[in-house]
């Protein structure tokens, strides 16, 4: 009787088996790959482009960050992938510190690409930047009143301000920031002030969070530019506006989505040329307004929308670093009770 | 039972509890790497926290899933009352609707900056307060209205099948209906319910998505925290590692309290009893409170999702959907196939043998399930990647073998998975009395024929459930299909995580939309052959 | 108490064909065990159910103790009717342990009272050691006698019997109608049952109704159905017996092919009138020195004695219980007598 099941199930897993070697038949020539964090509905359209003009297939998946850097790690040297593209720069140094990805020397990436958005050896390099800073309700608050991110923890914002959760990257890279630039003890002292003067419990996404400040559950938040960007987009009239922080100091946190070549790379000269071309000028503008973010090429302007909430200076300290300091800052936040 | 003294089941189970047993050796082997600096920070500002939410979390989802599934079960089971043909089977329909979708539509319509709130507010003025919805409660709430349709299907099959004369057994001892349900039914139905709620409780420890809307830390939202934010995938699994412990230890406090009792249905062929009928206002609240749970559960979100759906789908819908849906039919298809297929040679193997390596076998084989999907997939990957490494030692040559093709992802999902087919096959089995194929072998059959002509038979109530279950959840599941699908294979649920990780959940709703819908096909067809076997009773 | 049930009547849908019970009306009398014996299909477990309450007759009445249970105008539901029942399958509930099977209908407030109930029932049906088996661990007899001091714990004013040894052994069978008997009187419990053994009804019942398709066709003490059957159907159907021919020829007399056998007629019947007489097996004797000789057609060994079955000059048949020294082969002829008290005759058909 366990011979019977046994045989059904050898048969069971033939059939399954047949039916994916029939699947997975048509995966053949050679392509270049790319496991990207940045989602479809922003990279189909380029990439296909690409692969248009190149005569050549482009193909990908999408996954968050850290689990493409794992997939990555357990393919190994088998790996199919060219190109690794996160949103997060942490992303970009963990893959880097884990050997996954490989130097390239490109004058053009090295010239289009403003060295605190890129690795210094050519690791990665940063493909579109997105700014971290205050937004703040239109109805109920003056920009004269808002400086600095530390400020935000002034007893005067108490049970006004709204925060994201704590566990997202864009967050944990902000106080790896902080850490970076006024130390440990004092970036704590800032984000125990700013969980004292919660309006409500911390949002699970900017959106949310966003249409709080709105609809007056509290004043002033800490945000992504872009989504608010979507949001004005959506309503031109929506009550909030975007404040650059620091500009007196440091200057603005940003972090990028980037790219890298990986290191078993099966098709490495495409994957520099395609990335190359993610950081033409026309490219470069599409690339980044599709989210309502900016360029990292400095020459090529952002969306006029984008454009509207006024120029700033972003804090110029490499972007990379962020990713060392992030675990102590994950740790501090963590402390603090930021949740 | 029929004792089999050769090591066939033993050998056989340990075949199927292999996918897991190598996720688990991926996983122990990550987890030796884990940063003892980060597990004295876990230790001393994390563990205590994650694991309280965890504990309140998991005892009061449970607790409101048992309740709600229990009493609509027993109500569309054994009463009558307006709409009662009609509930029986949509109070099925939430099973359809992903945790995550219920969840973004609670928070995006009941929290302050909510469309009902917001009314509310306009009408009212500002002053008005209302119980926020992103509490401990409403997290609860939403995750148990997401999963009391496993107890409902489980208590439904165990209160029409063998109720009727447990019921006049305890009326003619001076019970009546409701003490009878209580004092018998309910005992009886235990199994069944320990199962539902086991499924629960494994969905709720696993469940990413809509704690994390609710920006609820669980012991899962702590193990992702240690992989994105503390770049410690090794920490991460450590943690993976301790939570699959505490569910062990779970399951088996559970099995030593059954003890000695047996379940096998008592009534010989005794004619389902007639409903109990309820008259005027007492049936005008049972439907009021099955439209409730409808409504909430199903319908308002549903209506809330077609609306967003309908915003964005000139952006969004194209052909691609159609691709999308024959994927994901297709892999949910293939893997509730395999999933039942092995949870019926894991349930046969332990029921002819009662042997502690057959038991260990099952139990690891089902453990998957409560473990999250991401570190789940992070062992799958390890283990295909290990045995693409002996792969190409044996075979020889380059490559991939196993990794990005279809079998893997089937291998995540029967990893994952197994434990909902288990569930409903075990309970199956449970029900068939020794006594019967004492019988039938003593008709002459061999245990081939006892298997194929009255196992499966009789077990073709918890087959369909299983296959219900593990077809609706693959279509659900994000983390091992988006970490193990070759290329080309996205589905929708790929499709949802695309749009939501950039927080565009309203443009997250066609595609989900498209899974409610597509998840309706299945829910519909196991109902129409439950009635069709009620009818045929 | 006493039961009582007035004409009563149950059809099962509207489709069938003839109404499951049909103006049954009978009395048992209060602490008396009542029975109803009947084929497969006769309507005895309906009118059970409709006792219990399980099933609603659609006329008639039921009474228990004077109280109306059941009628026109008023329905007590089943847990409200302090009726125990012994199921055919027990019904035993299998996550409970004997002790707490029979507790379970106990409504005592005090714990410590119940439990000294259950353990006093279950010592009624000697089973005070299995207290703590679970119903899978017990032998059929036994879960049977625990279903029984189940029924009985609460002191109900009836109790139920459904095909209770149906699914015993032989040998158990009558031991344990014994002890369910004892158990019933020492309750002084009122009960009905309901069986399809006649044997099993003669064991324990003190009074037995016939039923065929769903109507009463005799309620009588067990020796009184035996040796005066009202219909032929319950001279058939209750202990063996076979049919001859007669002619009434005077009280008491009546001419056969056997010559004339006196005694007396259960019902009179006119001079000349046709008859067919029953003969019990124990009705016809052996008798070597009997001039009257009938040819061995069938013989069955049942140990003590044999049951030959005999065919007469006529060529009807007669059964006889033989004495098993008397071993006599198919085909022998030998001499019989007879020995009636009562002539049971019906009207030739």
């Amino acid at each position: 009787m366990t011979l019977s099941m046994s045989r059904a199930f050898l048969l069971a897993v033939t059939l399954v088996l047949t039916l994916a070697a029939a699947f997975a038949a048509h995966a053949a020539g050679q392509p270049l790959v790319v496991y990207t964090a940045r989602k479809y509905q922003l990279v189909d359209q380029l990439f296909q482009e690409y692969g248009r003009e190149r005569g050549i297939e482009v193909k990908f998946v999408t996954d968050d960050g850290a689990p493409l850097i794992a997939r990555l790690a357990a393919e190994g040297r088998n790996s199919p992938a060219d190109l690794l593209i996160t949103v997060d720069a942490g992303d970009l140094w963990r893959a880097t510190e884990a050997g996954l990805l490989q130097p390239v020397k490109s004058p053009m990436l090295e010239a289009a690409i403003p060295a605190h958005l890129r690795d210094p050896q050519g690791h990665w390099f940063g493909l579109a930047v997105r700014a971290r800073t205050i937004a703040y309700s239109t109805a109920r608050v003056k920009p004269a009143e808002l400086s600095t991110y530390a400020a935000l923890g002034d007893p005067r914002w108490k049970g006004r301000l709204c925060l994201r959760s704590g566990k997202h990257a864009y967050n944990q890279s902000l106080v790896a920031m902080m850490i970076g630039d006024i130390g440990e003890e004092a970036a704590e002292r800032v984000v125990r002030s700013w969980i004292a003067n919660l309006a409500a419990e911390p949002f699970s996404s900017d959106t949310l969070m966003l249409k709080a400040v709105a609809a007056g559950q509290c004043d002033v938040a800490i945000t992504n530019s872009y989504y608010l960007g979507r949001l004005q987009a959506e309503d031109p009239a929506f009550p909030v506006q975007i404040f650059w922080a620091d500009q007196g100091g440091r200057g603005t946190h940003v972090n990028v989505s980037g790219g890298g070549v990986t290191k078993h790379a099966k098709n490495r000269a495409e994957a520099i040329r395609f990335l190359e071309w993610l950081a033409s000028p026309e490219i470069q503008q599409r690339f980044a307004a599709v989210n309502y973010e900016f360029p990292a090429n400095a020459g090529v302007p952002p969306l006029p929308t984008v454009a509207a909430w006024g120029s700033f200076e972003p804090n110029l300290v490499n972007v990379g670093t962020i990713g060392r300091t992030q675990p102590a800052a994950v740790k501090l936040m963590d402390r603090a009770g930021w949740r | 039972m029929i004792a089999i003294r050769h090591p066939g089941p033993a050998l056989a189970a340990l075949a199927v509890a292999l996918p897991m047993i190598a996720v688990l050796v991926a996983v122990i082997q990550g987890a030796t790497g884990a940063d003892p600096e980060l597990w004295a920070h876990l230790r001393e500002h994390v563990l205590a926290r994650v694991a309280w939410n965890t504990v309140v979390l998991v005892v009061g989802v449970v607790a409101v899933a048992l309740a709600l599934g229990t009493a609509l079960a027993w109500l569309t089971a054994a009463c009558e009352f307006p709409g009662r043909g009609f509930f029986s089977w949509a109070l099925l329909l939430p099973m359809a609707m992903p945790a995550y979708v219920l969840a973004f539509v609670a928070v995006a319509t009941l929290d302050y900056a909510g469309a009902v709130p917001m009314t509310l507010r306009a009408w009212l003025g500002d002053a008005l307060w209302l119980p926020p919805i992103r509490s401990t409660g409403g997290v609860i709430l939403v995750l148990a209205l997401a999963g009391y349709p496993y107890v409902y299907l489980m208590a439904r099959g165990a209160f029409l099948t063998h109720g009727a004369r447990a019921l006049e057994a305890a009326q003619s001892l001076g019970l009546g209906p409701w003490r009878g349900l209580f004092r018998v039914a309910i005992p009886l139905a235990r199994p069944w319910l320990a199962a539902g709620a086991a499924l629960v409780a494994m969905e709720t420890l696993a469940d990413f998505g809509a704690v994390s809307v609710f920006n609820y830390d669980t012991f899962t939202t702590a193990i992702y925290k240690a992989w994105f934010g503390l770049f410690s995938i090794e920490t991460a699994l450590g943690l993976a590692l301790l939570l699959m412990l505490l569910v062990a230890a779970a399951l088996a406090v559970e099995r030593m309290a059954r003890g000695r009792a047996r379940y096998a249905a008592a009534d010989s062929g005794a004619r389902a009893g007639a409903r109990l009928a309820l008259p005027g206002a007492r049936g005008w609240i049972a439907c009021a409170v099955a439209s409730a749970v409808f409504a909430v559960g199903f319908l308002v979100p549903l209506v809330v999702i077609a609306r967003w759906a309908w915003h964005v789908a000139p952006l969004d819908f194209d052909a691609r959907y159609a691709s999308y849906v024959l994927r994901t039919l297709t892999l949910a298809g293939m893997a509730a196939a395999a999933c039942l297929a092995l949870a019926l040679v894991l349930g046969y193997a332990t029921r002819v043998s009662q042997g502690r390596v057959t038991r260990a076998a099952a139990r690891i084989a089902t453990l998957g399930y409560a473990v999250p999907g991401a570190v789940l997939a992070v062992g799958v990957v390890g283990a295909l990647g290990a045995i693409d490494a002996l792969w190409r030692t044996v075979a020889g040559g380059e490559g991939l073998w196993l990794q990005g093709t279809v079998l893997a992802l089937l291998l995540g999902y029967v990893a994952r998975f197994l434990a909902v087919a288990h569930g409903p096959v075990q309970g199956g089995f449970e029900r068939i009395r020794p006594s019967l194929e004492e019988a039938a072998r003593g008709l002459g059959l061999t245990a081939r024929e006892v298997v194929a002509r009255l196992h499966l038979p009789l077990l073709g109530a918890g087959m369909g459930t299983a296959l219900l279950l593990v077809f609706v959840d693959v279509m659900k599941e994000m983390p091992i299909t988006l970490m193990t699908r070759p290329f080309g294979w996205d589905t929708l649920a790929v499709r949802v995580f695309e749009m939501t990780a950039e927080g565009e959940w309203e443009r997250a709703a066609l595609p989900a939309l498209v899974i409610v819908l597509a998840g309706l096909l299945p829910v519909a067809l196991l109902t129409w052959r439950m009635e069709r076997a009620a009818r045929a009773a | 108490m006493r039961l009582e049930l007035r004409e009563l009547t149950k059809t099962f849908g509207p489709g069938a064909a003839a109404a499951a019970v049909n103006r049954l009306t009978l009395a048992v009398g209060a602490g008396s065990i009542g029975c109803l014996l009947g084929p497969s299909g006769s309507g005895k477990t309906t009118v059970l159910r409709c006792i219990a309450g399980f099933e609603r007759p659609d006329s008639g009445e039921i009474l228990a103790g004077g109280e109306r249970l059941s009628g026109p105008d008023c329905w007590v539901p089943p847990e409200r009717r302090r009726i125990g029942m012994v199921f055919q399958d027990y019904a035993l509930f299998p996550h409970l342990d004997a002790l707490a099977n029979v507790a379970f209908g106990l409504r005592e407030a005090d714990a410590g009272s119940r439990r000294r109930r259950a353990l006093e029932m279950l010592a009624l049906v000697g089973l005070e050691e299995q207290a703590q088996k679970l119903p899978h661990e017990l032998s059929g007899g036994q879960q049977q006698r625990v279903a029984l001091a189940r029924a009985l714990a609460p002191h109900p004013r009836l109790v139920l019997l459904d095909e209770p040894f149906s699914n015993l052994d032989a040998e158990v069978r009558m031991e344990l109608a014994q002890q369910v008997r004892a158990a019933l009187k020492a309750e002084g419990a009122t009960a009905l049952l309901v069986t399809h053994d006649q044997r099993e009804a003669f064991a324990i019942c003190d009074e037995i109704g016939v039923m065929r398709d769903g109507r009463l066709e005799q309620w009588d003490t067990p020796w009184t159905l035996y040796h005066s059957p009202a219909t032929r159907f319950v001279a058939d159907f209750v202990g063996e017996g076979t049919f001859i021919e007669g002619t009434v020829i005077g009280p008491g007399r009546v001419q056969t092919e056997l010559g004339v056998i006196e005694g007396q007629l259960t019902v009179e019947r006119p001079a000349g009138a046709q008859v067919d007489l029953l003969l019990r097996p124990d009705d016809v004797i052996h008798d070597d020195a009997s001039a009257l000789r009938a040819e061995v057609v069938e013989r069955m060994f049942r140990g003590a004695e044999f049951r030959y079955k005999l065919r007469l000059p006529s060529g009807a048949t007669a059964l006889s219980f033989v004495p098993s020294h008397h071993d006599h082969a198919i085909g022998e002829r030998i001499g019989i007598r007879l020995d009636t008290q009562h002539l049971v005759g019906f009207p030739r058909e």
